[in-house]
């Protein structure tokens, strides 16, 4: 018996911070990197006598999200208590939702190594984030900061559809490109604004009942999902087979030493004594709101990518890397249609001199200096034949660097070929002229002189000369 | 007459016609406190010097002819849980001994928008658990009207400050009974609003889904005046509703005639009921039919439910609402050397023993396992006692009934007996639970000179019809103008 035999279930609980201005329940700003309890107020500091005022905009992001994901919009979801004692919980409670979330019974399609899956959506609810605490701050005194104290945050919940950690990495980025598309999550794992704990049990393949799950918490990159979910279904087949038994848990996942650890039992778990926050009303969604949001939805990340190869013929490789990013899809799709020229010579400029300048000088999709038509230009150039690929390549650079306009970078760095067939001719007459051994082997059959010739054209032309244009002209002065 | 004799009212009209000035009527007030807290012991803390400050403004404004409204310089007095920007707030509790608020509740506000210099704040059961102030962290506040008994609670202080005439009225809250209770047991007036209607913003909190702000008062017109100056949609609290309030003075004086006033028999039946308290009600019910009332026996078969359902919910949130009291932002602390034995410490030093009661029974209410069988078939039966108004109010404008099955109890009497305790909210609960509005006001006085408080419950948002009632019947009396026997000092 080995890890073959075990059939792994793995379920996926996300916590994503929406993009919001201010705090779910004040005014208080949700900007990041602020000084300690700077972003605070009466209410996120939890003092007497405070109440909660739901922010609109954090319903509309939510349902953006549900939506997306294909869920049902509950009419009225509850707004509930989950109690529990911690320094950086100022109420003592999180209000969050329980029994009836705001969304319901949806779906996000990722690729396995068996095709296309639907993994299935359990819930997305809605909740208040709790602050920090600062255990390192010397004296031998833990400090607390509530700047995040009352983020709005989305969990999402996922049905234990997963069978492998990476088709639970897949669903994860699948999660957050959906998140990000939407404006809805900045998807920023390193920060925690996109956080994810796992569910994962594992059950001999053939059988139809779930072994015991472990919950593992702290998973803060792609790489420790799939390395937290490994490691875990490899503790429990090996505790099962050494005849023992996967305990009901929840194991924190130590990035350092790559393996989980327990951190509380089922008899150390909390009873978070959730009820009815008797502070809100009912979540009630008016009608034609739902619809309102379903119109102004974006085109979603894999319908684009479907439609990326479909309709501009681009590999699966390509399209990937475009769709990624929303910013880069937007602008393939504004430089393709001022350019109309292939889109496969266009994806190669993108994943190639574009990204790879983007990355050199860190820059921002969102600033860059040159327009799309500037760009389709520049490409146009090269089909004319007026640049070289590699002198493209510089003007690009530049055009990137100054946002000038391709055509004057290019003329003044004269790096514009020749195009005028006398020009061409007159300097191929005066080559072959020169060169009247070199004619004579030719014509006797010694083919290779044709290279020759036209690294001659090409150096009295100074490098300007258009490669077609000077064989074309060589060719038809030697009588082929 | 002595100035502290009057009614907000009436004192407001002398203020406006300069017959007054509201300084001199704060520092006759001062004077009442000096003269009588030391045996009453309503206030938890004077505020003197904020006081003359607001009857000085308030003097200027009448001067400039810029008065702000009819309780403009009319001295009132805050229950100490209301949240005052610079002044303690204690909630009649050791862990919150030290704690000054960052800001003002809107109902102080909405106070200091309406002129009223506030004199300080008052006496309360801890938290508001208790209806006998004897629950009090400080001290237990006296009945005026005999100090060996309790003004009942938990609005105690507020009680006995305005029936000692220390204040022209005063704020308290009303969870299950705690300013128609003391009240009652006071002589005074006091109205618990529907829920909803006054907002619950900077009030610290008991149980959420019950707390109601509400006025005390010597009359059923200062009453209508007070609640008119609170009544106000909050957006700060989402439970504030957005009905904007009547006039309540306006029709406050056109009588009872062709009104229908239900009667519970339920209301009447109670064992243990002291039958000086039944007469006085059933005597009030009878001069209301006589005034034009129609009465109508109606039936209200969850009422004996009420007690029960109301010992889940109540302690459910308050469990929830107190757990911020950790010992981490603000209030008492009990440095540990552990984080759980802080907050283990600081609670034990901090909580009376009534609070600890009740956040156990709370806490227990909402246990894993135990959820189901008492937090929701209590808001199960709370469905029902709602269900029973509903169907009470389709016959009937208004209920009557007594407030408090016994006039005022001696202090000590039932302290060590938290059932005998509850047992005094018996007829004040229901209304909180059914969301509804509900007035006391006094009906008479026992052989022994201990006041009597006829309770009105109404539809919810009736809360000027239920007025309009208690003063058809106040006006036939002077039992509100009957003053404690207080003597000289």
């Amino acid at each position: 018996m080995s890890v073959a035999d075990f059939q792994p279930v793995i379920g996926l609980e996300v916590h994503g911070q929406l993009l919001t201005r201010s705090k779910i329940f004040c005014g208080c700003s949700t900007e990041f990197g602020a000084p300690p309890n700077a972003n605070t107020c009466a209410v996120c500091l939890g003092m007497p006598g405070v109440l909660p005022v739901l922010n609109e905009k954090v319903v509309e992001l939510a349902v953006r999200a549900g939506r997306a994901l294909e869920c049902r919009i509950n009419p009225v979801s509850i707004w509930a208590r989950k109690n529990y004692f911690y320094p950086d919980l100022p109420k003592g409670y999180q209000i969050s939702q329980y029994d009836l979330p705001l969304c319901q019974h949806g779906a996000l399609e990722i690729d396995t190594d068996d095709g296309p899956r639907r993994i299935r959506i359990l819930r997305i609810h809605l909740e208040e984030d709790a602050g920090k605490n600062v255990h390192d701050a010397g004296g031998g005194e833990s400090l607390v900061d509530l700047n995040r104290s009352g983020v709005p945050l989305v969990e999402i919940v996922s049905e234990p559809d997963l069978r492998t950690s990476a088709e639970a990495v897949e669903y994860l980025k699948g999660l957050r490109d959906v998140l990000v598309y939407l404006g809805v999550n900045d998807g920023n794992l390193e920060e925690g604004s996109f956080r994810c704990d796992a569910n994962v049990s594992v059950m001999r393949k053939g059988s139809t009942t779930y072994g015991q799950r472990v919950e593992l918490k702290n998973i803060n990159s792609f790489r420790f999902v799939q390395k937290a979910i490994d490691y875990e279904i490899g503790r429990q087949v090996e505790l099962i087979e050494s005849g023992g038994k996967v305990a009901q848990e929840t194991r924190l996942f130590d990035a350092a030493r790559g393996e989980t650890r327990s951190m509380r039992s089922k008899e150390e778990a909390h009873d978070y004594r959730y009820f009815p926050e008797p502070d809100l009303p009912p979540l009630r969604i008016p009608p034609g709101y739902v619809e309102r949001i379903e119109r102004e939805l974006p085109e979603l990340p894999r319908a684009k990518l479907h439609r990326f190869i479909a309709s501009y013929g681009l590999s699966a490789y390509d399209a990937k890397i475009l769709v990624g990013d929303r910013a880069l899809a937007d602008l393939f799709e504004k430089v393709q249609a001022a350019y109309g020229g292939p889109s496969k010579k266009l994806a190669n400029w993108f994943t190639g001199e574009l990204l790879r300048l983007l990355k050199e000088e860190s820059a921002d999709l969102g600033a860059l200096r040159f327009s799309a038509e500037q760009f389709a230009a520049l490409l146009k150039l090269v089909d004319g034949g007026e640049l070289s690929n590699n002198a493209a390549k510089d003007v690009f650079a530049e055009m990137f660097r100054s946002g000038r306009a391709p055509g004057d970078i290019a003329r003044e760095k004269g790096l514009v070929q020749v195009q005028d067939t006398g020009a061409v001719e007159a300097a191929v007459d005066a080559v072959l002229a020169a060169n009247p051994d070199e004619v004579e082997k030719y014509r006797a059959g010694k083919k290779q002189v044709f290279g020759f010739l036209v690294g001659q054209v090409m150096k009295a032309m100074k490098g300007k000369g258009n490669p077609a244009l000077v064989n074309a002209a060589l060719r038809a002065k030697l009588g082929d | 007459m002595e100035p502290t004799e009057l009614s907000m009212l009436e004192l407001g009209r002398k203020l406006a016609a300069g017959e007054l000035s509201s300084a001199e009527v704060v520092r006759a007030c001062l004077a009442r406190v000096d003269r009588l807290d030391g045996r009453v012991k309503a206030f938890l803390r004077v505020d003197r010097e904020g006081a003359l400050a607001q009857a000085d403004a308030a003097d200027r404004r009448c001067k400039d002819g810029k008065r702000a409204g009819l309780l403009d310089g009319v001295p009132v007095g805050l229950k100490d849980l209301f949240l005052t920007e610079g002044l303690p707030t204690t909630a009649g509790s050791r862990i919150l001994e030290s704690f000054i608020a960052p800001f003002d509740a809107t109902v102080v506000k909405l106070l200091r928008a309406a002129g009223t210099p506030i004199l300080g704040k008052l006496n309360m059961d801890e938290f508001a658990m208790g209806s006998s102030t004897e629950n009090s962290a400080y001290f237990p506040t006296r009945n005026p009207w005999n100090l060996e008994t309790s003004p009942g609670g938990s609005s105690g202080g507020s009680a006995a400050a305005v029936s000692a005439r220390m204040v022209f009225g005063a704020l308290g809250t009303d969870t299950g009974g705690s300013i128609r209770q003391p009240a009652a047991l006071t002589g005074t007036v006091g109205l618990k609003p529907t829920y909803g209607r006054v907002s619950r913003f900077g009030v610290v909190a008991f149980a959420s889904s019950l707390d109601q702000v509400g006025p005390m008062t010597r009359d059923v017109p200062d009453c209508a005046a007070l609640l008119q100056a609170i009544a106000v949609h909050d957006p700060q609290d989402s439970t504030s509703a957005p009905v904007k309030a009547p006039d309540y003075l306006a029709e406050l004086e056109t009588g009872v005639r062709g009104m229908k006033l239900g009667l519970p028999r339920e209301y009447f039946d109670l064992p243990g009921m002291d039958p000086e308290v039944r007469s006085a009600v059933e005597a009030a019910t009878r001069e209301l039919e006589k005034l034009g009332a129609e009465l109508v026996p109606v039936s209200l078969p969850h009422t004996k439910y009420a007690l029960a359902t109301y010992y889940l919910v109540a302690p459910a949130e308050a469990s929830s609402n107190l757990a911020r009291y950790d010992g981490v932002r603000y209030g008492l602390r009990v440095p540990e050397k552990n984080l759980l034995a802080m907050y283990g410490r600081t609670r034990d030093k901090g909580f009376g023993l009534e609070v600890k009661r009740r956040i156990m029974l709370g806490t227990y209410a909402l246990s894993a396992g135990y959820y189901d069988a008492y937090y929701l078939k209590a808001q199960k039966v709370r469905t029902l006692i709602k269900q029973d108004f509903v169907e009470a109010f389709r016959t009937v404008d208004a209920v009557l009934s007594p407030t408090s099955p016994t006039p005022a109890f001696r202090i000590g009497e039932k302290v060590s007996d938290p059932l005998a305790m509850y047992l005094n909210d018996v007829f004040t609960l229901p209304c909180n639970l059914a969301g509804l509005p509900g007035l006391s006001l006094p009906c008479g006085f026992t052989r022994a000179g201990l006041p009597i408080g006829l309770q009105i419950l109404g539809r919810p948002w009736d809360e000027a019809r239920v007025l309009r009632i208690g003063r058809t019947f106040e006006r036939e009396h002077d039992f509100h103008r009957r003053t404690p026997p207080l003597g000289a000092s």
